[in-house]
């Protein structure tokens, strides 16, 4: 159980992060100035979120390791964030669509997760659950607005949700670590999470005009550690400074 | 405050008895404190020297925003990461509110961000210099948010109300910016041999930019005094400069790091300190577009703009449906 723990912990806190990386790269090139502000406010949520996940994941694991020793000081394979996340920014529509996919699925599993039999997971829960409520009516909003919006953002979305499908499907996959945690009812109940994320996306993506994709096919590996090209361009950027001044503090 | 070198249409202050009655009747109300608001009258010359130090103002809180965007994603700790991302996005809220307030004297934002991407606006010389290290963010924080608040401060006096209640917001958030920028150079002074160079570095490449921020000296600056009369401005550039330096030199000290200037001294007599001369001509070359990164800070903000114009469009577009079909089901239900 602890070990699942751990490993769940390291996902959560990964895909907060990696993300929060991703739409940090905005700062300061978004297409307004709102866009601006709420972009770096998601990251700033997200980076938050991170600090408390990680954080509970070195406590579990009890050697000692802290919220910055874990996003810091390890390599592409350790980490257990969903590949969605590390997806390049590519354009707004890109953007957009990566965090609408994400941010449905992040509300309804910190939904499950206020209920969790482990009190430190549920307080995160509730905690994040606040902010993900914000990112997603920002998100869905901005998806159904540009979903619907001119031939161009219409063609853009729905070029961003063809390409990004593929990489929604990991989301859903259940592994031991899955299984383990929901028996315990520290996690959520197998297969709860999925319908709640189809019948909203259905509801969002009519309003937005856009047709459910065809493509079935799910890329996965990133919960087991194995990731896209990406993550390590990422991980050279943002742990550049700890890798380069070892032990230093900052 | 980030305006250094604002135009001011003015030809010579004229003195009261020189003023038609509505103009005197306006600078009275100056002279007894009163705030302008949009709707009241105004001299035109007022206005758009308002909007020029407004929009310059504006146009460097979200030019700002690059030179420190650009460690966010490389920040040395989560707890470094989130307190950059915060300031970041304040300084698009400043950028935001200064807009609004230069739109009540009667321009849009969009107008004022075609000039600047048609490069006839001007911003602070100050992001027209790269960030190196991550020391150059601390050094931002302390001394380019130092600098600004020491001309923002005396601003929330400014006798245009808009303008001095977007001050008072402002300053309480640059006075945390500052703080940080502080707190990463006390860091990184107290850290490794590597770490102390890259901070002693970072004040060497700053300080000098840094002081160019008040604008050219008092003997210089041929805009100031109308400035001054109307209270769009409150204190000299000098002045303004002189207690920067005062302010920061012990600042510097305390964390043991050398301010790169060998003419600083103590000056008994002045209570304050002797520096050495700026170097004005390295100042105009960067107003003029010749600093280190003019090209790339222009190029990212054209290219942010025009990337992001099928998102406006596309955000128009639905706006428009969205009302038509409103229009349609009311209409039904007549």
């Amino acid at each position: 159980m602890t070990g699942a723990l751990f490993e769940y912990a390291l996902r959560m806190g990964d895909s907060c992060l990696i993300l929060g990386h991703r739409v940090s790269e905005w700062c300061g090139h978004a297409p307004a100035i709102e866009e601006d502000i709420a972009l770096a406010n998601t990251a700033l949520d997200l980076i938050g979120q991170t600090q408390m996940w990680l954080g509970l994941a070195g406590e579990i694991e009890g050697k000692g390791r802290t919220a910055d020793n874990l996003a810091y000081l390890r390599d592409a394979r350790d980490f257990r964030n969903l590949l969605l996340v590390e997806r390049p920014n590519v354009d707004f529509a890109h953007t957009i669509v990566r965090e609408v996919l994400f941010d449905l699925w992040h509300f309804h599993t910190l939904g499950a997760l206020q209920a969790s039999a482990d009190a430190r997971v549920a307080a995160i829960a509730e905690k994040a659950l606040k902010e993900v409520s914000y990112h997603l009516q920002r998100s869905a909003d901005l998806t159904i607005r540009l979903g619907d919006g001119t031939d161009e953002s219409h063609s853009r979305m729905r070029a961003a949700l063809d390409a990004l499908w593929p990489y929604a499907g990991e989301m859903f996959l259940e592994d031991d670590i899955d299984v383990a945690l929901a028996e315990t009812g520290v996690g959520p109940a197998l297969g709860t999470v999925k319908p709640l994320w189809e019948a909203d996306m259905r509801r969002m993506l009519d309003q937005a005009t856009l047709s459910w994709p065809k493509s079935s096919h799910v890329q996965k590996g990133g919960k087991t550690g194995v990731h896209t090209e990406a993550l390590g361009y990422v991980l050279a950027d943002m742990q550049f400074l700890q890798r380069a001044y070892p032990g230093a503090t900052w | 405050m980030y305006a250094q070198l604002v135009k001011t249409d003015g030809h010579g202050v004229k003195s009261l008895d020189e003023m038609d009655p509505q103009e005197r009747a306006f600078q009275e109300r100056i002279d007894d404190n009163q705030k302008i608001e949009p709707k009241d009258w105004m001299p035109e010359g007022y206005r758009k020297t308002l909007i020029r130090q407004i929009s310059q103002h504006a146009h460097s809180e979200i030019v700002g925003q690059l030179p420190e965007g650009n460690w966010i994603t490389r920040a040395p700790t989560l707890e470094r990461k989130a307190i950059l991302l915060a300031k970041v996005q304040d300084e698009a809220g400043h950028g935001l509110y200064l807009y609004c307030a230069a739109e009540t004297l009667g321009v849009s934002r969009d107008e004022l961000l075609a000039q600047l991407h048609a490069g006839k606006a001007k911003y602070s010389s100050i992001f027209n210099y790269p960030t190196l290290t991550w020391a150059d963010i601390g050094a931002i924080g302390w001394l380019v948010d130092g600098a600004a608040i020491m001309n923002q401060v005396p601003l929330q006096r400014c006798s245009f109300g808009p303008y001095s209640r977007a001050m008072i917001r402002i300053c309480k958030e640059e006075s945390f910016h500052q703080r940080q920028g502080y707190d990463i150079m006390m860091k990184l002074s107290a850290g490794t041999e590597a770490q102390k160079a890259m901070a002693q570095d970072a004040l060497n490449r700053w300080w000098w930019p840094s002081l160019m921020m008040f604008g050219p000296s008092d003997a210089d600056s041929v805009h100031s005094a109308q400035s001054m009369a109307w209270k769009i401005k409150q204190n000299t550039n000098d002045e303004l400069r002189q207690k920067f330096v005062d302010q920061t030199v012990p600042q510097a000290e305390f964390i043991g790091l050398t301010v790169p200037d060998p003419d600083l001294m103590w000056n008994e007599e002045k209570g304050g300190h002797d520096f050495g001369e700026i170097d004005w001509a390295e100042f105009y070359e960067v107003l003029k577009g010749n600093g280190p990164c003019n090209a790339e800070r222009m190029a990212a903000r054209v290219k942010a703009w025009e990337d992001g114009a099928w998102v406006r469009d596309g955000l128009n577009a639905y706006a428009e449906k969205a009302a038509a079909r409103k229009t349609v089901t009311q209409t039904a239900a007549e």
